[in-house]
This record gives structure tokens, C-alpha cells and sequence, in this order.
């Protein structure tokens, strides 16, 4: 039997989700989706100049997707673009802890690509 | 342990025809590996025999030669244990072995129909009819058809119980919300199927809702508005499962996979009626095939070499035929109930132990094959699939290929566990100690 990826952070992250909700005067918003699962995540942020001053999250799905969605807003708070646009891959499946099959490894990526699109 | 107990009691009151699935699963190999492996997926894939695994070892030691034309021993050896298994085939589902052709699989299958007969008979206005209900191989490929000729694509719907919606009641003559289909249920495709439908494709068993669609009956109402109407049946579910007899059915086409009825992957099979295969185009167009090439002209080989281009997967289709074998011995009717008092079993112990929590997919129904689609609360199936695995518990999790039936249900996913010949009963209880793992993880 291999090592649970479900770890007592993801679950306390899936339980009680961090920054859950809406932005109501965001500058920016956008959804992902994983039609194959059904994973959506809605995420809403703040940046003042060049630093993401807030940011929340709405979404659906498995357990993998919301709670990283919840652990990456925590991470992201007060970091500039430029900071921001080095999160990448290999920093998601640090945040996942144990190694992930390449069917989960698109939910825990599904939180970054959101990302990645409010700071193009 | 409380829950074999408390379970086993209950199964007494099910009768069940005896299959020693003991000694079946020492047939199964991968069992001695993996000795604590719980295996719900047949649906996806069977698992392989040994019988199979060493036909297919056999022919690559000892007589791995290509098929047809070798004018030496091992290939003549090689032609004759290949052809030998188009006959098994052929006996198998009742039809004659130059009606049976070898492809990768049932979806290729499909595709060759869609491809080789479809885009020539399909003409703009045209209508072509499928189901709600189909896995994307049955769906795809003629809805692209239709796409590309201009034709009219209809689909058939469910109702709510899960049926087609084809049905009227006899006595009542309306239609209804039939829970069961039987005598009293009648086919009525006039709203349906006209004089301009060319295809009507369907599903013998849906690899969801696993109801086993009365095929004869709905081909005798589609010819009987169009007696021309080419009617391709997915077979992929039913064959592994239940006796099939083509010619009884009255189809035109009939399609499954070797690897779904405990057979080597990357072969399938095609049933067609002959007249139409010899007047049908090749699909594939190569070696194998053809009588004579001419710098201007080809002459091909009769069906089912005409279909057959290029060395095709040897191994596997002689292989296929000691899966048959394995079936036959067995009978596939003790199979099928076999797999009708898991489903039972599981049905009442998954709703006892958890209630109003899990939401099963058609969990009754008098024509259900040995499919459990279901959501456990508002778990996300891949999370259930997941941490069942931790338990070496193997389900599938998704959409199953079916995203247009699983729209019609209002359902994103479903986790899905499904029975074979090999499952037992202490499988449906360490399905169901695993689902109390689910919530203890996820609460």
C-alpha cells in the first residue's frame, strides 16, 4: 500500500478551504475548469501596482484541487508578479507533499493555471 | 469481522448458482501477485487467465511467424490457429466465420462501419439515430458522420428510471415510466425512426446504467418502418456477460473487444451481415487484402480478408479463443448469475450500511447487468477512487466515456464498480469497508 495523499494538511485545507469566497471590488477574475472531472475553480484578486494585496477562492471538486487551491491563496498574498510567476510545477507537488499519479497531478495543477492567468 | 457477519446473513436469503470462484481465481495470475487485490473494473478491463497469457506466450516461442503466406511449417501453424479462432468466434455468437473480422478493438470496429459503409450510404437530409446512453465510441463516430455528410443526428433519451424512452404501455397505450421492461412494455420508434433513417446505432449493455437493451425487439420495430435501415450494435458489455446470438438479434452489425471477456488487449471484433460486408469498400487499404495490384487497378480479397489490412495482432486473436474456451467451460449463463447475486448483494449492503448517502445509478432493475454506478455523498469520485485504492479496492472514477449520459443524469462523475466472474462477495464488503474509510477520511 503506498503513502495516503490524502495528509492531514490537505484535509484540514479541503475541510476548512483559506481565502473561500468572492472578491467583491477584485481588478481580476478568472475560472478553470477540468471538464473530464469537473473541477472549477473561480478565483478573484486584488493587486495593488505590481503586488497581489488579496485573494479569494470559489470552486468544486475533488479534495486534491480545493485544497491546494486553498494552500496556493495562502502562499500568494503580498508577492509581486514577478515572484509570483516563478511558482510553477515542481512547487505545487511540494505543496502536495508525497508524489501524485499523472491522472491527480492535473488537480493539483489546476489552482496555478488559474493563477497563471490573473497574472499574464 | 462484523461486516461479513452482518452481511452474510442477509445473502442467504439470495439464491446463487455455485461457481467455485476459489478455484476460478487460481486460473488468474495476477492473484498470486497480488494476493490482497480487490478488482471492480471489468467493465473497463477483464482480467487475463492463464490459459491466455500462455497461448500468447506459445505463439511468440514457438511459432511467432506471420499468417497467409509462409510456406513453411510455424507459419502454417501460425494461419491455422488464427483462423481457428474466427471460428470459435463465429460459434460463439452464432454467425459464420467469413462474417467475423479482426480489428484493434470495439471502437475500431465501430469506426470501420461509420467509415466504410456509413460516409457511402449517409447523404445529406439523411438521418442517423443513436442513443443517449452510448460510451463516446458509439456516439463519436457518428455524430462526426453525420457532421460531415449533413446528415440529421438524433438521439434516443432516457427516462428517469433509466430506460430508453422508447416504450409505450400496452394497455394504456401512452407512453410511460416504466420501471422493469417486460412483456407489457411495447416498442414505439414512430417518433423516431423513418424512412430516411439510414443507421440507428445503439448499445447492447451501457457501461453506466448497465441495463441490457431488448435488441431483437428494437430492431424488429426499426425495420418494420424502414426495412432498409442498417442497424450497428456496441456489444462490447453484453458478450463478456450473456449469450449472444447474432443471428437471433437481427442486427446488421454487432461489435466487441477481446480484452473485456478475459482476452489478450488490441483485438476486437467485427460481426456483419456478409452480403453487406462484400458489397461494403475496404477501410484499410494494404497487405493481407487485396487478390492483385495493377499500376491502374486493385482487386481486393473477399470479406473478412478485405477488411483485414496488414499483419494484425497474431498473438492476441489466437489467444482470444482460449478465453472463449475459459467462458464456455464455465457457461456464461452461471456467470451472468453470478454477477446478478453480487449485484444484488451489493445493492442491499451498500444501501443498508449507508443509507440515503449513496445515490445508485438504476439501482433496480429486472434487465441490469453487473454495473453499480454511484455518488457517496458530495465525495468526488476520484476521490473516492483514491482512497479505496489505499485498500487495494479498484473502482473507476469519471465520466466512463458517457459525458453525454452523464449530462442527461445532472452528474458531473460517478464512481463506478463492476463484477466479473472472479469477484466475491468479500469483495462487495471490502468495497464497503472502504467507503466507510472514504468518510472517515474526507468527513
Amino acid at each position: 500500500m503506498s503513502e495516503s495523499i490524502y495528509q492531514e494538511v490537505i484535509l484540514e485545507h479541503y475541510r476548512n478551504p483559506k481565502n473561500f469566497g468572492k472578491l467583491t471590488n477584485a481588478t481580476k477574475s478568472t475560472t478553470v475548469l477540468n471538464p473530464l472531472c469537473g473541477d472549477a475553480i473561480t478565483m478573484t484578486v486584488i493587486f495593488k501596482g505590481d503586488v497581489l494585496k488579496d485573494i479569494k477562492f470559489i470552486g468544486q471538486g475533488c479534495a486534491i484541487s480545493q485544497a491546494l487551491t486553498s494552500q496556493l491563496t495562502e502562499h500568494v498574498k503580498n508577492k509581486t508578479k514577478k515572484q509570483l510567476r516563478k511558482l510553477d510545477r515542481a512547487f505545487m507537488i511540494k505543496l502536495v507533499g508525497i508524489e501524485l499519479g499523472p491522472n491527480r497531478l492535473k488537480c493539483a495543477l489546476l489552482p496555478l493555471e488559474a493563477l497563471k492567468k490573473l497574472i499574464v | 469481522m462484523r461486516l461479513f457477519s452482518k452481511f452474510g446473513r442477509k445473502s442467504q436469503t439470495l439464491t446463487m448458482k455455485t461457481l467455485d470462484v476459489t478455484q476460478i481465481k487460481k486460473d488468474f495470475p495476477i492473484f498470486e501477485h497480488n494476493p490482497h487485490l480487490v478488482y471492480l473494473d471489468s467493465t473497463a478491463t477483464s482480467l487475463k487467465p492463464r490459459q491466455v497469457i500462455e497461448a500468447l506466450d506459445a505463439y511468440y516461442k514457438h511459432f511467432s511467424a506471420n499468417i497467409y503466406r509462409g510456406v513453411y511449417e510455424i507459419s502454417e501453424k501460425a494461419t491455422k490457429e488464427y483462423e481457428e479462432t474466427r471460428k470459435v468466434i463465429a460459434d460463439f455468437i452464432h454467425a459464420k466465420p467469413e462474417e467475423i473480422i479482426f480489428t484493434r478493438n470495439t471502437t475500431e470496429s465501430l469506426n470501420l462501419v461509420a467509415y466504410a459503409l456509413g460516409r457511402v450510404i449517409v447523404d445529406a437530409g439523411d438521418e442517423i439515430v443513436t442513443t443517449v446512453a452510448e460510451h463516446h465510441s458509439n456516439f463519436v463516430p457518428w455524430q462526426q458522420l453525420a457532421l460531415e455528410n449533413g446528415a440529421i443526428f438524433k438521439v434516443i433519451d432516457i427516462t428517469d428510471e433509466g430506460n430508453l424512452d422508447i416504450y409505450v404501455d400496452k394497455i394504456k397505450y401512452q407512453k410511460s415510466n416504466i420501471k422493469d421492461i417486460n412483456q407489457n412494455s411495447k416498442i414505439n420508434l414512430e417518433s423516431i425512426i423513418t424512412k430516411r433513417t439510414k443507421i440507428l446505432v445503439l448499445t447492447h449493455i451501457s457501461n453506466v446504467l448497465g441495463i441490457v437493451n431488448p435488441i431483437k425487439d428494437i430492431v424488429k420495430a426499426a425495420k418494420a418502418i424502414n426495412p432498409h435501415i442498417i442497424v450497428v450494435v456496441d456489444g462490447a458489455q453484453a458478450v463478456p456477460h450473456l449469450p449472444v446470438n447474432v443471428s437471433d438479434l437481427g442486427s446488421d452489425f454487432y461489435a466487441f473487444s477481446s480484452h473485456k471477456m478475459l482476452g489478450p488487449t488490441g483485438v476486437g471484433v467485427l460481426w456483419g451481415k456478409y452480403e453487406l460486408l462484400s458489397s461494403m469498400p475496404p477501410f484499410n487499404f494494404g497487405g493481407e487484402m487485396i487478390r492483385e495490384v495493377q499500376i491502374e487497378k486493385t482487386v481486393f480479397k473477399d470479406p473478412p480478408q478485405k477488411f483485414e489490412a496488414g499483419t494484425p495482432h497474431i498473438a492476441g486473436v489466437i489467444a482470444l479463443k482460449e478465453a472463449v474456451r475459459y467462458l464456455k467451460s464455465i457457461g456464461l449463463e452461471t456467470v451472468h448469475d453470478h454477477e446478478q447475486y453480487l449485484l444484488r448483494y451489493a445493492v442491499e449492503a451498500l444501501k443498508e450500511e449507508f443509507k440515503k448517502e449513496i445515490q445508485i445509478v438504476v439501482p433496480e432493475h429486472n434487465q441490469k447487468s453487473g454495473i453499480l454506478a454511484f455518488n457517496f455523498k458530495d465525495y468526488h469520485p476520484h476521490d473516492i477512487a483514491q482512497i479505496l485504492d489505499e485498500n487495494n479496492v479498484c473502482i473507476r472514477a469519471g465520466h466512463h466515456c458517457a459525458m453525454p449520459l452523464h449530462k442527461r443524469l445532472d452528474l458531473q462523475a460517478t464512481a463506478r464498480a463492476s463484477f466479473y466472474l472472479y469477484n466475491t462477495k468479500e469483495d462487495v464488503d471490502k468495497l464497503i469497508k472502504g467507503l466507510q474509510k472514504v468518510k472517515n477520511v474526507l468527513r
